[in-house]
């Protein structure tokens, strides 16, 4: 088996195909930490980036040594950091029991993430026109209502992309929680790998990971088009919005019919 | 509305020398001078989106922006502020209309959203102010779909959907073309006609000799004209006054 080609195909086509539960447990543990983990980073970005922006220079300091810190220093160091230094419970939802390394690698990944997010917010807010923020306010928002109603809806058409990207990272990284005993997708293929010696767990396991961020980058091109869309104010019907993503030489033929 | 020596610093740079001004309930007051003699900066400062550095600003008898505290003035709470600003509508020189909702959506979002307005009642007063502005066929359409004079007169709906007891208009139709700046006028004079009270910054003279009751001149951060439109076009007293509309008419 250790020749340059010789792939044990039986093995990855029983992993791929005929997945254990075992392996759906593993799968499901590394979409639940990334999920939990993007959407806290997401929230604490924001903060950050809110905090970045404020008119009181303490905030804006502690964001800038978040970043610093979070962003100059190795995420493996963060995790094991993050574990071994402090203690976290486990958390039981009925038969769903998340474990404490579990809890230890989310609450690392979303700070790590956090501090990322910061820039990508910091951009999107930046890009709203600063008109826009001045007529909320003419109309008697204050800036916490101005933010949510007004501006973060027109960040997000730029936040959006480098948002989905952050998450198909996150879903990789997640693999680095295998370090603090965390039973999640590489987990699962280092485990079989060391009682059987057949690498090809490993390239079984990247087609699960291949799985997952090839449906997310469908899902990531949804949500681009519906802000588009909206920001367009066009409301396309079901057909023609399959007819723009599989021929765009349609959407351009009506665009021209319309004119 | 009452402003006395109102200052205002960028820095080193005093853009506002001590400007004061009194508008009455129903006036229309137009201002107009060069640019960089602060006719911006004086609205901005009305509805305190600039803060002043010195003198004060009332709306309907309420000091803008800052409270009494043992004798002296501090700046007043966020929340007071915005509730003020409610009183004081603002049209921009840029419309400034919220492109990721439709044209009644922008009329009815600080009803509903600042105001606490009921959706249903909100709505009915979006279509009738939208109705009122000659939009009422654009209510669905989103900003990026209308012209500029249509993008301005929706616009023009949202600062009026709040009941205000003051409009400021910062150049309302110098970004528009030539064709549609009537559109934009004509509004502007009905609701002059109506009785609301208007500080409208402006170049277009047509608009003033209609619809203003008196015209001011700025010049340097100063007041240095104020009276009837007839008096400004007919007998200019002040040296820069009759060069600056000799330039401009
Ligand atoms: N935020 C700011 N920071 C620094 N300087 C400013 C700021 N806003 C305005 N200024 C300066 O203040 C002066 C007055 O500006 P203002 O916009 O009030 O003039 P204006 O009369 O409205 O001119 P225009 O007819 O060109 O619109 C200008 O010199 C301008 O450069
Ligand atoms: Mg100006």
């Amino acid at each position: 088996m250790h020749g340059l080609v010789a792939v044990d195909w039986h093995v990855i086509w029983q992993q791929v195909f005929h997945p254990s539960h075992v392996l759906f447990r593993t799968l499901w543990a590394t979409v639940y930490i990334s999920v939990a983990s993007q959407a806290a980073g997401v929230l604490l970005g924001l903060l950050a980036a809110l905090a970045r922006m404020s008119r009181f220079a303490p905030f804006r300091w502690i964001s800038g040594v978040y970043v610093l810190i979070f962003r100059g220093t190795p995420l493996l160091v963060q995790i094991f950091y993050v574990y071994f230094a402090f203690s976290w419970p486990s958390l039981h939802f009925g038969f769903w029991t998340v474990p404490d390394a579990a809890i230890a690698g989310i609450v690392a990944l979303s700070v790590n993430e956090g501090a990322y997010m910061r820039e990508i917010i910091r951009a999107g807010i930046d890009s709203v026109d600063r008109g826009q923020m001045e007529a909320a306010r003419s109309v008697g928002m204050t800036y916490g209502l101005a933010m949510r109603r007004i501006i973060l809806p027109q960040a997000a058409r730029v936040i959006v992309p480098p948002l989905g990207n952050e998450f198909n990272n996150m879903m990789k990284n997640t693999s680095l929680v295998y370090t603090i005993g965390v039973f999640e997708l590489f987990a699962f293929s280092e485990q079989n790998y060391s009682q059987t010696f057949i690498a090809d767990y490993f390239l079984a396991i990247a087609v699960w990971y291949l799985v997952l961020t090839t449906v997310w980058t469908f899902i990531q091109a949804l949500i681009e088009r519906r802000l588009t869309e909206s920001e367009r104010g066009e409301e396309l019907s079901f057909r023609e919005r399959l007819e723009n993503a599989w021929n765009p030489m349609a959407a351009w033929g009506r665009g021209i019919q319309h004119r | 509305m009452h402003s006395e020596d109102v200052h205002k610093r960028f820095g080193r740079l005093e853009v506002l020398k001590g400007v004061s001004l009194e508008v009455t309930k129903g006036e229309t007051v137009c201002i107009i001078g060069p640019s960089g003699s602060g006719k911006t900066t004086f609205l901005r400062c009305i509805n305190h989106l600039e803060k002043i550095d010195d003198g004060r600003i009332e709306v309907n008898g309420q000091l803008i922006g800052y409270r009494q505290k043992k004798g002296k003035l501090v700046e007043d709470s966020e929340r007071n502020i915005a509730r003020q600003r409610t009183q004081i509508g603002m049209v921009f020189q840029r419309f400034n209309l919220f492109p990721h909702k439709t044209a009644l959506e922008n009329v009815i979002e600080a009803p509903v959203h600042v105001l606490g307005t009921p959706k249903e009642q909100a709505v009915g007063l979006g279509k009738a102010l939208l109705g009122r502005v000659g939009l009422a066929d654009k209510v669905d359409a989103y900003p990026g779909k209308l012209s500029g004079g249509q993008q301005q007169r929706v616009a023009i709906a949202r600062a009026l959907a709040m009941g205000p007891a003051l409009m400021l208009f910062d150049e309302p139709t110098s970004a528009l073309d030539p064709e549609v700046t009537g559109e934009v006028l004509s509004v502007m004079e009905e609701l002059a006609r109506a009785g609301t009270t208007m500080i409208v910054v402006t170049h277009e003279m047509g608009f003033a000799r209609k619809a203003a009751n008196r015209v001011v001149m700025m010049d340097d951060g100063l007041i240095i004209e104020d009276g009837t439109p007839e008096h400004f076009f007919e007998a200019p007293t002040h040296e820069r006054t009759k060069q600056f509309l000799s330039k401009i008419l």
